[in-house]
């Protein structure tokens, strides 16, 4: 938690409102996102119960679970989403562009679009994480064979959940939550910003309540948490739902087995007793969608979206070739590229969300990783002469309130010029201010005298930070996994599909 | 003002509670107190016995949180299984997975070994009778293996423990089964093994942190009971092993898997709470004399006291809120609202109140972060801090400081960029196109 951050909060909790705490939009929205409400049995590891999904917020899909303790009921389940997931997946693989060859890599072709899947809170995440580990192993042949679109379903809800999800960046799949949370502060915990109503009560309390109520976010936050009139988001449901509604519910449908008019009853009350529990929730995350496209894209936006569809056309490629499905546990090697993986599209979001939003740059200030001010004066003529050739080496002095904390050769970047990364000289204190001094070192052009606009004027304002001057280092040389050493384990086993794997036990 | 005495204490307590049943601590409520240990609100009326959730919704603030009725069913079958046939698969598993052995294995090969030793009644159970016959059942048992080994039963069910806390005895029930076994360190003496049986799933080798965390921290409680037992006993208090035995049902089926999990790190945290948690007389020593949580109602159902007067005894005894509360404490979304009343830092988070720089009230966050005075370092004086010279929370002046200049920072930054991006400080994205249509 940043003090900016935490002052953000304070200051919600005085205006009774949310805050900012983002000025662009910094995760891709799709034009056609898919909604995915999912809703498991408590108790159970991965027994959906319900999920209400689709890509038009007038007319989402309602998949119920009758007997959610029931294997095949699961599996149908689980094959119905299939076909609505996998049709969206289809619907991006339409059209390509060509991507030209590179040192590393030969010329291929890249989908123009990639699906991406929006659920309210993490807890949607894990529960899709649970739900892809529970089905990409199953088999349409053996002695329980399911539909054979359920594994592949499983591949994809994996890759989703358990590989893009956790990768800074990636909008392939998002919980929303935590994209509303990153970009506005509440005036309350963490904690409750996890409550989809509460955090959106926040944000827009005049949703709130009747109409020209006029409710303060808290007002608004304490309706939302009724869960009468807000149901949880869930995955799990509220547990007075289930002792109230459900299981009188689930009772009557195995009371009413072998009669079919009343099977069909029960089943229709069940299906809108949990209509009635998720409708809410669907209409939330379209609001929040709504709220977040009215925010303006983050310059770097067609840049991560880019490396999503990337990586979209080669999972989507190898599902195709045939592609083993993801191993219950990563192998050393995998484990270690993954984690390589993760730290650097961290690093890369931190840096252009700095680059992107004034606001995201700020934070920096505070700890005194950045500093902003005024520069007063420049001798853009200064040379290196020591060398053969002289070289244009500028020196800029910059006059700023921040705390200078940094040391003498550090290097910095402003987002005016993020290629250029001058290194601090000296720092001179001058009264409550500090005078910093920059020595420019490159991004100047190739001649002997600085290009125009090159070096900063006088009087011009720029914030120099040391993230944004963050260098690229190559993942750490892994070796192939068949040459993981005995200290990793050694070589993982090949995947062959084992009995044991599509009919691990089910109770 | 002296000390009270033992008994002046219990009767301290008993007029606070009023003439209704006592409640008592368990392994939960237990492990809540390492959680939030400096909450004297909840360490006054736990230890009054004062059932807490009840007192919240007579002063307008139930709590929601809840089980559900299948999560129950779902464990309550877990542990039916685990259980099921004398405990004998239960055995076959502690065997198998985690190497551990019956004592009876030593008397050699010719013994059966599938949990029916000669003198082996298989699990034994403790779970009937009332709470003084359950715990000397217990303590028998444990005697007895201690006199003799290889004639003890190898499981109980549900035996019942005692710890002392805050000066009452309360009582704690192992969720489950104590198991005498050798360890496999290699050891040759055996150890007292208590497991817990839990039904949420160990997937791949992996479970739910957050419960895995709650569960250690639960079993923590009951080693340290039998500790303290043993200790009663005069026996050696490493008679238990500090690693208890988590069975869960493995990946989405029934079938259970054991793990072994050190839990003393947890073991130290409630064993410093329970001597740390104020002598209660200490607490008690603090309070209004007249104060009553008395929840009591006559024949006609006239509560004794009004909800009005309960609200004020509440508000007497001083609370730590923190957000987590809210999933632990029945009073939690009381202290929450006199967090908001109040304007407390604590309504926010620890993590927010520490980026704060430790103040107490979002109204002197507010006004330090306004004082252009408090920029420069060193050059701070606290009565200058336009904060009336009152509480500002548990920090001192150096602190102050640092905390204005941190505060001041973080505002000037803050405004900064958002006229930088046009945006004001007080907009949000609901104001736009989309704030008016309900």
């Amino acid at each position: 938690m940043s003090a900016l951050a935490a002052l953000a909060r304070v200051e919600a909790f005085e205006a009774g409102r949310a805050v900012p705490l983002a000025t662009v939009r910094h995760v891709h929205l799709s034009a056609r996102p898919l909604v995915f409400v999912p809703v498991l049995m408590a108790g159970e590891a991965a027994a959906p119960l319900a999920a209400l999904v689709g890509t038009d917020r007038t007319d989402p899909r309602l998949l119920v679970v009758d007997q959610p303790r029931d294997r095949d009921q699961r599996f149908v389940f689980l094959a119905e989403l299939a076909r609505i997931v996998l049709d969206h997946v289809a619907q991006c693989r339409g059209e390509t562009e060509l991507v030209e060859a590179t040192r590393n890599h030969e010329q291929w072709e890249r989908h123009l679009d990639a699906p991406q899947l929006v659920v309210p809170n993490p807890g949607g995440i894990e529960a899709m994480r649970l739900l892809g580990r529970s089905a990409r192993f199953r088999s349409a042949q053996g002695p329980y064979p399911v539909d054979p679109l359920v594994p592949v379903l499983g591949r994809y809800l994996t890759w989703f959940a358990q590989d893009r999800a956790p990768t800074a960046g990636s909008s392939v799949c998002l919980a929303l939550t935590e994209v509303l949370a990153a970009h506005w502060a509440t005036g309350q915990s963490a904690l409750e910003d996890q409550h989809l109503a509460a955090l959106l009560a926040w944000i827009v309390p005049d949703r709130f309540g009747p109409a020209g109520a006029g409710l303060t976010g808290p007002q608004a936050a304490a309706l939302a948490e009724d869960p009468d009139r807000w149901p949880s988001a869930g995955p799990a449901t509220d547990p007075e739902f289930d002792t109230g509604v459900l299981s009188a519910l689930i009772a009557a449908q195995q009371r009413a087995e072998g009669d079919a008019d009343a099977a069909h009853a029960a089943r229709r009350a069940l299906r809108e007793a949990l209509r009635g529990r998720l409708q809410p929730t669907w209409d939330l995350l379209w609001q929040g969608l709504d709220l977040l496209r009215a925010l303006p894209e983050a310059g770097h936006d067609e840049h991560r979206w880019r490396v999503d569809r990337g990586r979209f056309t080669d999972f989507a490629r190898a599902v195709d070739e045939g592609a083993p499905p993801q191993p219950r546990r990563e192998s050393a090697v995998a484990a270690a590229r993954r984690l390589a993986d993760l730290e650097a599209a961290q690093e890369a979001y931190d840096k252009q969300r700095a680059l992107d939003d004034p606001l995201m740059l700020a934070a920096y200030r505070v700890t005194g990783e950045a500093f902003a001010g005024t520069v007063v004066a420049v001798d853009a003529e200064r040379r290196d002469t020591s060398g053969r050739t002289p070289k244009p080496r500028p020196r800029v002095w910059l006059r700023t309130a921040d705390q200078v904390v940094l040391r003498q050769g550090t290097k910095v970047a402003c987002p005016q010029r993020p290629n250029q990364r001058p290194s601090i000289v000296s720092v001179t204190r001058q009264g409550a201010d500090c005078v910093v001094e920059l020595e420019l070192s490159n991004d100047m052009g190739r001649k002997a005298v600085p290009d125009e606009g090159s070096v900063p004027e006088p009087g011009e304002s720029r914030c120099y930070a040391t993230v944004l001057a963050a260098e690229f280092f190559p993942p750490p040389p892994l070796p192939d996994p068949e040459q993981t050493p005995w200290t990793h384990g050694g070589p993982p086993a090949q995947y062959t599909p084992a009995g044991a794997d599509h009919d691990e036990d089910w109770h | 003002m002296a000390a009270m005495t033992t008994s002046s204490v219990a009767d301290r307590l008993a007029e606070l509670r009023g003439p209704v049943p006592s409640r008592h601590h368990d392994a939960r409520t237990l492990a809540a107190l390492t959680a939030n240990p400096g909450c004297t609100r909840r360490a006054v009326l736990d230890a009054a016995g004062v059932d807490k959730r009840a007192l919240a919704e007579r002063i307008g603030f139930g709590p929601r949180f809840g089980q559900s009725p299948f999560a129950i069913s779902r464990g309550n079958a877990f542990e039916r299984l685990v259980k099921s046939d004398g405990g004998a698969a239960l055995l076959a598993l502690l065997r198998d997975e985690l190497g551990l052995r019956p004592a009876q294995d030593d008397q050699g090969p010719d013994q059966p070994v599938d949990g029916a030793g000669p003198a082996d009644p298989g699990l034994i159970d403790l779970s009937r009778g009332d709470r003084e016959e359950r715990y000397r059942r217990t303590r028998d048992l444990v005697v007895a293996a201690a006199r003799d080994p290889q004639a003890a039963p190898l499981l109980a069910d549900h035996p019942l423990l005692r710890l002392e806390v805050g000066g009452r005895a309360a009582y704690v029930e192992p969720d489950l089964v104590a198991l005498r076994a050798r360890g496999r360190d290699g050891s040759q003496r055996w150890r007292w093994y208590l497991a817990e049986i839990k039904s949420f799933a160990v997937i791949d080798g992996h479970a739910d942190p957050m419960k895995v965390a709650e569960a250690a921290t639960q079993a923590a409680v009951y080693v340290l009971a039998f500790q303290r037992l043993l200790a009663g006993l005069g026996l050696p208090d490493d008679l238990v092993a500090t690693d208890v035995v988590l069975i869960c049902p493995k990946d989405f089926g029934n079938a259970p898997c054991a793990t072994l999990i050190d839990v003393r790190r947890q073991l130290a945290a409630v064993r410093r709470q329970l001597e740390r948690l104020p002598r209660i007389g200490a607490l008690l020593d603090g309070l209004e004399p007249d104060l009553s949580f008395d929840l009591s109602a006559d024949a006609a159902g006239r509560p004794s006291r009004s909800a009005a007067q309960l609200g004020e005894a509440v508000a007497a005894v001083r609370a730590r809120y923190a957000p987590e509360c809210i999933s632990r404490c029945d009073m939690a979304f009381y202290c929450r609202d006199e967090a908001r009343v109040t304007g407390s830092t604590d309504l926010l988070g620890r993590a927010v109140r520490d980026a704060l720089g430790g103040l107490g009230t979002m109204r002197d966050v507010l006004a330090l972060s306004e004082r252009a005075a408090c920029a420069s370092p060193g050059g701070y004086d606290s009565a200058d801090s336009g904060c009336d010279g009152g509480d500002v929370g548990d920090v001192g002046d150096g602190d102050l400081a640092e905390a204005a200049r941190l505060l001041n920072a973080a505002r000037r930054a803050r405004r900064e960029a958002l006229a930088q991006a046009g945006v004001s400080a007080a907009g949000n994205g609901g104001t736009g196109k989309h704030g008016a249509s309900a």
